[in-house]
């Protein structure tokens, strides 16, 4: 396996007219070619920011911790994606090395300019391409995603475009500069469910035809099940748990991510009931002592939870969990 | 059996849209529906963007006006003509029928104290003669949708999205309606809040008896709270049963399709075998025939020249397609 990016300790804040608001607190994972990751968390956790902070991509506010690093393994050699400032050099990270589709491909999309163009600027900026090749990869790729009359469509703007088009063509754009990595954050959640289904079997495909990395942060656990190998839970800023994705499914161990799964409603026993997690996600400006998720956990153990942080524990080959549960014997 | 709460009969819905080559056209968002709410019912509307869910909960609730067809409302007290409601009448239907929408973050003024957010309707609508009953009211209801005293004299920003959905929950239940439209009210919410809502409604139906429409793109949320399904396509109501008989075998094409378009929790099924090409056409330009022909998998041709009409075989599942009997002889359920 090639390693593809590492992140170290990512601790990110946001200055804001209240104070400084911890949005990712000591986060570490590593990606390699050709793997996916599902990330996944619910509003607040601090998954969009993460991904953002891949390509340097955060708000002028946002203050990364000292300790914080993130390496990008390129043929050229690594590169420490913090540490860039001159806009040249993030050039060859944003667009180049690693693209990102969203969650709303119609926002994405500049309204007054064609698809097409579009896709012809950023391979001209970043593969360095001239202009007739550059059309010829790009209606290439749009024929690749399943948009028929690519050449057509080429022309158009997005409002021409369906939603599950303007999505499909948004994946075409990531993927014409070849990228490394492609974050997708929450690509489906906007789509019919049937156009789902589409999407994410050709984002399937495409993995082994490209073999890229792929992180993708979604807050469905179904649609993490259908499309990663390995499985990062987020909770107020916090990775609480991560691993292959059967074992995380299976057997989740962190209560967060056991309550995420209760909480689900499941088509094959429509007597179960449906759990919720109690309480509601406290605000980023109120955050927690200890585990940050102790105001919630049913298996909450006292002052432990409420003033220590958990650390980090195997409770499986790669199978990492971060609760006080574990600190027991047998199970360190 | 008693009456339903809600009948309709051929209900339609359409819009005046444009001004193309050929003069302004009709777009029908919802096509000769025959539906029934029994009272009491948690009835689930399902259908992708541009099935005509919505449009047909809002032209229930006289939202948006009918254009074709009949539907009623039948409660122990009043029995209404749908189509002709007006003045009075419809004032008083108001109270009756109430609508809780999907974004807790929009649907609430943020210069209101929820306070004032759940008395609004008593005071439009003249429900109570002073302050001293409205405030009763108002706390009554709040405790029911498990807001205190302290939450009602703060201002909506203070609260998380399942809070806010609860303040939304009170607001549409303060005029003591008996009909609700329930319009993808948890579709905003994050998973580990969604089943707190939807166990609130559930808790509602059951204590005071008010009958739901819940209208939802999400199957398995649908298969968890409703007892009774209807699946909409293009505006047409495609199939309707009660939710363990359309969980259990699905009859028509399309609600098998979407039913294995769910992502399953399991990593190593890979269901690809009824995946659905293409997409939903646009309503202005319908296809013939049966609507869902140009997705269908077992399309024939008598699909794109004759329409299939809503089947009732006796059972109380009820689907529109050519081919149903069929297609599940030869299909494992």
């Amino acid at each position: 396996m090639t390693a593809l990016i590492d992140v170290e300790n990512l601790t990110l804040q946001f200055k804001t007219d209240e104070g400084l608001v911890t949005a990712v607190d000591d986060v570490s994972f590593s990606l390699n070619r050709g793997e996916v990751m599902g990330l996944v968390g619910e509003s607040g956790s601090g998954k969009s920011v993460t991904a953002k902070s891949l390509m340097h991509l955060n708000a002028r506010n946002a203050v990364y911790g000292p300790k914080s690093r993130i390496t990008l393994h390129t043929d050229e050699g690594p590169i420490d994606v913090l540490s860039l400032t001159r806009p040249a050099d993030m050039k060859v990270v944003r667009g180049g090395a690693i693209s990102m589709i969203f969650q709303e491909p119609m926002a994405s999309f500049a309204p007054a300019i064609t698809i097409g163009k579009q896709m012809v600027e950023q391979l001209q900026l970043h593969a360095g391409m001239s202009k007739s090749r550059a059309k010829e990869v790009s209606v290439e790729m749009l024929d690749r995603v399943g948009i028929s009359d690519a050449a057509r469509r080429f022309n158009q703007y997005a409002f021409e475009l369906s939603g599950g088009m303007r999505q499909r063509a948004m994946i075409a754009m990531a993927l014409s500069t070849r990228p490394k990595l492609l974050i997708a954050d929450e690509p489906t959640t906007a789509l019919d469910v049937t156009i789902q289904a589409q999407v994410i079997d050709l984002m399937k495909d495409l993995v082994d035809e490209f073999h890229m990395g792929i992180i993708f942060i979604t807050h469905d656990l179904g649609v993490v099940a259908q499309t990663a190998d390995k499985v990062s839970v987020m909770y107020l800023g916090r990775l609480i748990e991560e691993g292959p994705v059967r074992p995380v499914i299976r057997d989740a161990k962190h209560p967060y991510t056991q309550g995420l799964l209760a909480a689900l409603p499941k088509l094959d026993n429509l007597d179960a009931p449906l759990t919720p997690v109690p309480g509601d996600i406290p605000s980023p400006l109120d955050r927690p002592s200890g585990c940050v998720f102790h105001t919630r956990c049913p298996k909450y153990l006292g002052d432990e939870c409420r003033l220590q942080e958990p650390r980090n524990r195997m409770a499986a080959p790669d199978h990492r969990v971060a609760c006080h549960i574990y600190s027991g014997d047998g199970h360190d | 059996m008693t009456d339903p709460l809600i009948r309709a009969r051929n209900l339609s819905v359409g819009f005046r849209i444009g001004g193309g080559l050929f003069g302004k056209s009709i777009l029908k968002a919802v096509d000769k529906v025959d539906l029934d709410i029994e009272k009491g019912a948690f009835f689930g509307i399902v259908g992708e963007s541009g099935s005509g869910k919505t449009t047909l909960g809002r032209a229930l609730l006289k939202a948006v006006p009918i254009t074709g067809g009949e539907a009623s409302y039948t409660d122990d007290e009043v029995d209404y003509d749908l189509t002709t409601l007006d003045g009075a009448e419809l004032k008083d239907y108001r109270k009756r029928a109430q609508l809780i929408f999907q974004d807790p973050y929009a649907a609430l003024s943020p210069r209101m104290t929820v306070r004032d957010i759940i008395a609004e309707p008593l005071e439009v609508m003249k429900l109570t003669q002073n302050r001293r009953d409205t405030d009763a009211r108002v706390r009554e209801i709040a405790a029911k949708c498990r807001l205190n005293l302290e939450h009602l004299r703060r201002f909506p920003h203070a609260f998380s999205g399942g809070q806010r959905q609860r303040i939304s929950i009170a607001r549409a239940l303060v005029s003591g309606p008996k009909f609700i439209v329930a319009d993808e009210s948890v579709a905003a919410l994050d998973v580990s809040i969604q089943a707190d809502v939807l166990n609130l409604l559930k808790e509602l139906q059951r204590d005071l008896g008010i009958t739901f429409m819940f209208i939802s793109h999400d199957l398995s949320v649908v298969a968890h709270t409703c007892d009774h399904v209807a699946v909409m396509y293009l505006g047409r109501l495609v199939e309707t049963a009660p939710t363990r008989k359309i969980f259990a075998a699905p009859r028509h094409p399309y609600t098998r399709a979407l039913f294995s378009a769910i992502p399953s929790l399991d990593p190593d099924s890979n269901d690809r075998a009824q995946k659905l090409e293409g997409e939903i056409p646009s309503p202005t330009n319908q296809p013939t025939g049966c609507k869902f022909h140009t997705r269908c998998p077992h399309v024939i041709d008598r699909c794109r020249k004759e329409e299939p009409a809503l089947e009732q075989p006796g059972d109380g599942h009820e689907v529109a397609c050519h081919r149903w009997r069929e297609l599940m002889e030869s299909m494992p359920a």
